[in-house]
């Protein structure tokens, strides 16, 4: 049983019923065993490549939940099965990208999976060169901000991507115009093999909030409530007009890199034993049961019931055609004058 | 029909579109009070307010990061280098993301961004300001990219860009600010894609853009001294290329040199030379003869400067090499 969040209280935040804290579980239950799924289909020779959510889902569906799918805009990087989902993906879209189908809707089978942009949500990703999608975010908000828009532009990135040039230059772009941004840093400790003590010399990524006239605050990233809580603080700071957040979560990231890694090579035995102990789906199954909200029989259930759509939508997306080579010149300029 | 300088055409074309199109904003180093490294937004800022004419940062990755996110985001974002070698430090942004983000999102985000740079040597201002990568640019899918070498062509190029749907790098040679050159009052564009005769001929094709014009222009004057008539042709557009008037002209003189302001080696012209012996090769008598500068970095000091800038007398030295005229 995980302390990290007060289990006693049966404190709920402005905007969540108990229905909410079961429905984001669900999502972050489908989308542990659609992760978990991708790994299988690589390991068969199926998906050339992923990168896993597994240890980031709460933070991940705490964010959407406290923003407005209905108008806000989401920039996305390669690590985000939980964002793609609760921002309504379905599984069926989600793997026939992994597996470069005919008909994949985020980039028609032509980019890494989990990139691209999506016809339903508004969100595109193509971050892999890390920190690419933070002056992206600046435009888009900086669009909003010139039409007099309500929409909050929340961008999620790694702790390796704080590193980068373009983190910098965006942030600070965005706290001088005070532009409607979330800047999102899902902290796993991690880049690639390289711990976060090599990669900055400060111990959080939010300090360096500081800098740019914005405030930054760091939380753990497996307290779902605690999330919804600082990302709705974030977005009400945004759509009055006060700028920019960072919110850097700090979570594990329970899987190697990618499906490319082995992270037995370079993590100690004492980290990944400690990283066990922070799984959010157990701590967030654990806040339910304390709460009366969730029985162990029914979580069982929820699981079963996950699998069976994952099931099923890998045989959707099994029996999909890859695209034609014909189609190789699809997509690459638009025609046409003033759109 | 009036006379204007080169800057003042690129910034009709601005205006106009900032006039006609409430999604049109730019953005750039020094491009409000100050009014541009080169005075193309001299008076916008004034004109046009802050809102859309904004000074940034000196931060080339996030204003043209936050172009392509404006872009997406329903804008149509103007973009100013200060110069195109400082391009450099976005290049990321506008060859991983900007040509390739339409592509990589099956079709479904356009980026309609207009990136202008002063591009180019000859005005004295060393290596790291004096380079021309439209040259590189060119090579890249998903992107246009255009060069003018009159006030004509740099607003009829510029209304072009200004409707197209893709990215854009319109570079604009620092050498030719000052030019002036009759520009009619009625409304007219130049498409991409679309190369200029701007002096025809029939015992050699001469081929180059932007800056490279004034030294062929020089060049064709001493041929025509020599009793050698040259066909000159500004290319105008770097992508897409117009084989069809360099063939044609070609297949009638079957001679041709093109010529590159930037390094000889490598870039835009070597490709189109390359493409040219292909397609071409029945009606040459020679190679492709290529001229570009020498493969130093742009040296500071006029004299050094000069030497590197390709000039007629090369031109004509080539000709003479490789086809004895």
């Amino acid at each position: 049983m995980a302390d990290s969040i007060n289990t006693s209280k049966q404190y709920l935040p402005d905007g969540l019923g108990p229905d909410d804290l079961l429905d984001m579980y669900r999502t972050m239950v489908l989308s542990r065993t659609l992760d978990e799924r991708v790994w299988l289909l690589n390991r068969q020779g199926k998906a050339a490549i992923a990168a896993s959510a597994q240890g980031h889902e709460a933070a991940q569906i705490a964010t959407v939940r406290a923003l407005d799918p209905s108008q806000d805009h989401f920039l996305i990087y390669y690590r985000q099965f939980t964002v793609m989902l609760g921002l309504g993906t379905t599984p069926v879209e989600l793997l026939s990208g992994f597996l470069a189908k005919e008909g994949e809707p985020m980039s028609a089978a032509r980019q890494f999976p989990l990139h691209g942009a999506h016809p339903r949500v508004d969100l595109f990703s193509f971050s892999n060169v890390v920190a690419t999608q933070l002056p992206h975010a600046v435009g888009v908000a900086l669009a909003d901000k010139m039409r007099n828009s309500t929409a909050v532009t929340t961008v999620f990135f790694g702790d390796g991507a704080a590193s980068q040039g373009d983190t910098h230059e965006a942030m600070n772009f965005a706290g001088v115009h005070r532009l409607p941004v979330i800047f999102l840093c899902e902290n796993n400790r991690y880049a690639i093999s390289v711990p976060l003590h090599k990669q900055m010399p400060v111990d959080s990524v939010a300090s360096r909030a500081s800098a740019y006239g914005f405030p930054g605050v760091s939380i753990d990233g497996t307290d779902m409530l605690g999330v919804y809580e600082a990302v709705s603080a974030a977005a009400a700071r945004a759509r009055a007009g006060d700028g920019p957040t960072l919110v850097e979560v700090n979570v594990e990231r329970l899987l190697p890199h990618t499906t490319d890694d082995d992270h037995t090579r370079y993590r100690p035995e004492d980290d990944i034993a400690g990283m066990k102990l922070r799984d959010p789906l157990e701590i967030t199954r654990d806040m339910l049961v304390s709460r009366g909200l969730l029985t162990l029989e029914q979580d069982a259930a929820l699981r079963s019931a996950a699998l069976k759509t994952v099931n099923e939508a890998t045989d959707t997306v099994d029996a999909m055609p890859y695209p034609t080579v014909d189609t190789m010149y699809d997509h690459l300029f638009a025609e046409g004058g003033a759109r | 029909m009036a006379e204007i300088l080169f800057r003042e055409a690129i910034k009709r074309g601005l205006a106009e579109a900032l006039d006609n199109d409430p999604n049109v904003f730019i953005m750039g180093e020094d491009i409000g009070e100050y009014g541009g490294a080169y005075a193309v937004t001299d008076g916008f800022l004034k004109q046009y307010g802050p809102k859309r004419v904004i000074d940034t940062p000196i931060s080339e990755a996030a204003f043209l990061g936050a172009g392509i996110g404006a872009a997406a985001g329903g804008l149509r974002p103007i973009v100013e280098f200060m110069s195109i070698s400082f391009s450099l430090v976005a290049f990321d942004q506008i060859v991983n993301m900007a040509a390739n983000l339409r592509y990589m999102s099956g079709g479904q985000i356009s980026v309609p961004m207009l990136m202008r740079a002063p591009t180019g040597a000859g005005v004295q201002l060393g290596a790291t300001h004096s380079q021309s990568f439209e040259t590189w640019l060119a090579d890249v899918p998903g992107m246009r990219c255009v060069c003018p070498s009159t006030p004509y062509d740099a607003l009829g190029l510029i209304r072009t860009a200004l409707k197209e749907n893709n990215p854009v790098m319109f570079a604009e040679p620092a050498l030719l600010y000052a030019m002036r050159g009759e520009v009619p009052d009625e409304y007219y564009e130049v498409p991409f894609g679309s190369a200029n005769i701007q002096r025809a001929g029939d015992d050699v094709t001469l081929v180059s853009y932007g800056a490279g014009m004034r030294v062929l222009a020089a060049a064709a004057d001493e041929l025509a001294a020599k009793g050698v008539s040259a066909e000159v042709i500004d290319l105008r557009s770097l992508n897409p290329v117009d084989y069809d008037t360099l063939l044609t002209s070609i297949e009638k003189t079957n001679r041709a040199l093109l010529l590159d302001t930037s390094r000889r080696k490598g870039g835009a012209m070597a490709e189109i030379a390359s493409d040219l012996h292909e397609r071409a090769m029945e009606w040459l008598d020679g190679p492709v003869v290529r001229i570009g500068a020498e493969d130093v970095p742009w040296p500071y000091n006029r004299g050094l400067e000069q030497e590197v800038y390709p000039q007629s007398s090369d031109v004509l030295a080539g000709l003479q090499k490789h086809y004895g005229i």
